[in-house]
């Protein structure tokens, strides 16, 4: 090819640079108020193009967290609007009946239990992110005193994994209690959705889980404290969603059947 | 810039551009994909004419073509134009490539998802492929897959792996859509350059952006419904089957508890099939504005208000898929409100096609062949949106549904306008990827060729469907009855409209030579070398420009396509300040 298409090197270019006074140490305090991006009423002055700011790393990724929650929320709002399709559909019999064979799954109680145990891992997985952006700490951080910030944050967020295990087991057990009444996956159309909705949300959480180990090891591994803000900050983000949408969920598996 | 020769350079930079995080490389990446899957598409679909008209053809390799066949022609055709050219190239191609630089910034939002986007979009297409070599051959149902038949895996050919294959690769496809989507939409939000405000953004970029919005929420819902149907397939649920469903002689009640509705599928599959449409049209015609400006030294007629109707037709976009659903036994009140929601679509898509004219009105436009390509965009736009409003009625939707009127009218309006945005971004970026420019005279040729081929192909089709043409029927001879004498009264027309198709095809062969042709032998072009306004021909953006070294601060001072004409000089003002002094005099 006599021309190339792209730039002479695709070599990655250094993420960091001196004259963003950033070392790469991450011992910045995140607390730079001329955040943001985009062309609108930015201070611009000392940062041209790329990063603005400590934050605009943590910013972006964020945002990038909410869409792809945004499109995860429309994927369980598609299998909910089939939950009331499915309810509300029936068929004519041979003899000319109309027949809705929909019969409500009644829930196991154990499941308000792990209601209350999601709740209490978003708990523990709020005061995680909170603890990676605590001021003082972080200013303790970078003047490199150790990193308190990560000790104060490990044991909540291992405590979320905790929880989020605790919850997946009950449901387990929640299904093995159906099962023991003799409502399956293809009892009924409502027991496919309950499943369904307890399935796709469980393999969720089981995502959730691997972040929220990726986040723990981030902790303990990565030297940049900007890299273990976003790991918590996006690993929680992502967490509170699930409990928000099983409480969505729960809700319509307890009062709309 | 030769590509550099090191020592075992050639393993090396093979890896580097194969594996590349630079959205350059993958927006290339994804246009040789399109290039690829633009090309077998097109091969299928002439399989399909010719066997219309000459169903004795003997397909060289294969023997002749059954129903199942030409079923299975008409779903991988269909599938790979949508998914993995109208959908990869203009948004995730040209969106690569271009968009970046259009808004001042490096790189995309996230690149290493970036470069896993493009490996799992191939993925899909290599699923998709692989497809036609299982046992009972590639999925049959259509690229909407509508159930009964696609929810029973018994069903028949093409019923039975294949459409597993087929579910994958279009749930990967989804996957990859929203991650590539949510990438865009980050990086637009967040990677603008100084000055670059909401309204001076290009409208390209904001086709793009609504695109990636309507990514985003549409693609999950599409994955959603993959699930469902992959349950009923295999888990003995029934969505999408209706109780008592008889197929192939088997009623598929027994193993299929509870009544399910074909019509869920088809709400579920059009929230996304609608929106998909747009996300395929979007871009272009935001690239239409803005070469329509240029080349016209014309302002963009109501900049803020296309960027209003760019939303708009995004919105309204979401909110009517129901007007796939006029014949299926949809509510007829529902009916009501998809009616008047999709022909309110005319409205922003009328405005834009106003501001179109208004811009090339009485100015003196340079025909160039990206001109002439953006040109043909508004033209197929217009002829193909005019039979918009006429499908959107449900009492002539009656008549005219799956006959070869809709055909017409999504081919003219979404394969043909779009490809011709394709190629109008092609020839006009053809120096900012290259160095060179495309040859104006094979394009000019190409360009004629190409329109008297698509008009030819498809406006003969609005009349062969009022005939009463179906789609989906292998065959045109051969049917009992006054239906068969009916379908034989179409068979001159088709018979002219396969070699349209022909020549059309051919034409392409053009296309491909002046791309191979302008890559070695191009006449080497200049910098800016349309004195466009936009940023990707910003000179420190310039990919002929060092990277590394062009460290510069790029600023944007004011609206893109802005021109001055005083006493007959003829003032272009770029979005950015050129060495101090804000105009720049063209050639
Ligand atoms: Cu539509």
């Amino acid at each position: 090819m006599p021309t190339t298409i792209t730039p002479t090197s695709t070599e990655p270019k250094p993420r960091r640079h001196l004259e963003d006074h950033d070392h790469g140490s991450g011992r910045r305090p995140p607390t730079d108020k001329r955040t943001g991006g985009g062309g609108d009423n930015d201070n611009w002055n000392d940062r041209p193009n790329g990063r603005r700011g400590p934050r605009e790393r943590l910013v972006r990724y964020r945002m990038g967290i909410f869409f792809a929650l945004a499109s995860d929320l429309m994927f369980f709002v598609a299998i909910v609007s089939t939950f009331f399709v499915s309810q509300n559909t029936g068929h004519f019999d041979a003899y000319n009946n109309y027949v809705n064979e929909w019969s409500p799954t009644l829930i196991p109680p154990i499941l308000w239990l792990n209601t209350v145990v999601l709740i209490l891992s978003s708990i523990t997985m709020e005061t995680a992110r909170r603890r990676m952006f605590h001021e003082v700490d972080v200013m303790d951080e970078w003047l490199g005193l150790g990193k308190p910030i990560t000790r104060a944050a490990i044991p909540w967020v291992a405590a979320t994994v905790v929880l989020g295990i605790v919850f997946l087991i009950g449901q387990w057990i929640a299904w093995t209690q159906l099962a023991v009444q003799h409502v399956f996956f293809l009892s009924n159309p409502s027991s496919h959705f309950f499943y369904l909705i307890t399935g796709v949300h469980g393999i969720h959480l089981i995502l959730g889980i691997f972040g929220l180990v990726a986040a723990l090891i981030g902790l303990y591994a990565s030297h940049s404290l900007e890299t273990r803000q976003i790991m918590v900050d996006c690993a929680s983000w992502y967490w509170h969603s699930m409990g928000l949408f099983w409480l969505f969920l729960f809700t319509l598996l307890v009062f709309f059947q | 810039m030769a590509h550099r020769k090191t020592k075992g350079g050639a393993t090396v930079s093979f890896r580097r551009y194969l594996f590349s995080t630079n959205h350059r490389v993958i927006g290339v990446q994804y246009l040789v994909l399109a290039l690829v899957s633009v090309t077998i598409g097109t091969l299928l679909s002439l399989l399909m004419r010719i066997h219309l008209v000459w169903p004795d053809y003997i397909v060289p390799f294969h023997g002749p073509i059954l129903p199942e066949d030409y079923l299975a022609l008409v779903t991988i055709h269909g599938t790979i134009m949508l998914f993995f050219v109208l959908t990869t190239a203009p948004q995730s191609g040209f969106g690569n490539l271009i968009l970046p630089s259009q808004i001042g910034a490096r790189r995309m939002a996230f690149p290493v998802a970036n470069a896993i986007s493009f490996w799992l979009t191939a993925t899909a297409l290599l699923i998709l492929l692989s497809s036609t070599f299982v046992p009972g051959g590639s999925a049959i149902s259509g690229w909407t897959a509508y159930p009964p038949f696609s929810a029973i895996a018994s069903a028949g050919p093409g019923q039975g792996f294949g459409m597993d294959m087929w579910l994958a690769s279009i749930a990967v496809f989804a996957i990859a859509g929203t991650i590539g989507a949510i990438n865009t939409l980050v990086t637009i939000i967040k990677l603008r350059c100084e000055g670059m405000t909401w309204d001076r953004i290009p409208l390209t970029v904001w086709g793009w952006f609504t695109a990636a919005l309507l990514s985003v929420i549409a693609f999950s819902v599409l994955l959603a419904a993959l699930l469902l149907l992959f349950c009923d397939r295999h888990a003995g649920t029934s969505f999408f089957v209706p109780t008592g469903d008889l197929v192939n002689g088997v009623i598929h009640a027994a193993g299929h508890p509870g009544n399910g509705s074909p019509l869920l599928w088809l709400h579920l599959f059009w929230f996304f099939g609608h929106p998909e449409v747009y996300i395929a049209i979007l871009p272009g015609m935001g690239l239409t504005s803005m070469l329509l400006a240029n080349f016209s030294r014309r302002r963009v007629f109501a900049y803020r208000m296309m960027i209003f109707t760019t939303l708009l037709i995004g919105f309204l976009g979401i909110l009517l898929w129901g007007h796939h659903m006029f014949v299926a036994g949809l509510n007829p009140y529902a009916a009501s409100a998809f009616a008047v929601s999709t022909m309110a679509i005319a409205i922003p898509a009328s405005a834009k096609v106003l501001s179109w004219l208004v811009t090339v009105w009485r100015s003196r436009p340079r025909y160039t062949t990206a001109m002439l390509f953006s040109l043909g965009f508004v033209s197929l736009f217009i002829t193909g949106g005019l039979t918009g409003p006429v499908l959107a009625q449900p009492i002539l939707d009656e008549y005219l549904h799956n006959t070869f009127f809709v055909v017409a009218h999504f081919h003219l309006i979404m394969a043909m306008a779009g490809i011709f945005g394709l190629f109008a971004a092609t020839y006009y970026w053809f120096p900012l990827m290259s160095g060179r420019f495309m040859s104006e005279r094979l394009g000019r040729l190409h360009f004629w060729t190409t329109i008297v081929g698509a008009y030819a192909t498809f406006l003969p089709m609005h009349l062969t469907g009022l005939m009463g043409e179906p789609r989906h029927y292998a065959q045109l001879i051969g049917v009992p009855n006054a239906a068969g004498h009916l379908l034989a009264g179409t068979l001159p027309l088709n018979r002219f409209i396969t070699w349209s198709a022909i020549f059309l095809a051919t034409a392409q062969l053009l296309f491909f030579a002046n791309l191979i042709h302008s890559l070695y032998r191009g006449k080497i072009a200049p910098p800016n070398p349309w004195q466009a306004t936009t940023l990707e021909w910003h000179p420190a953006l310039h990919p002929n420009a060092p990277f590394e070294t062009s460290d510069g601060r790029i600023v944007v001072y004011r609206q893109p396509c802005e021109y001055l004409a005083t006493a007959g000089e003829e003032l272009i003002l770029p979005q950015w300040r050129s060495d101090g002094i804000p105009n720049i005099k063209p050639e």
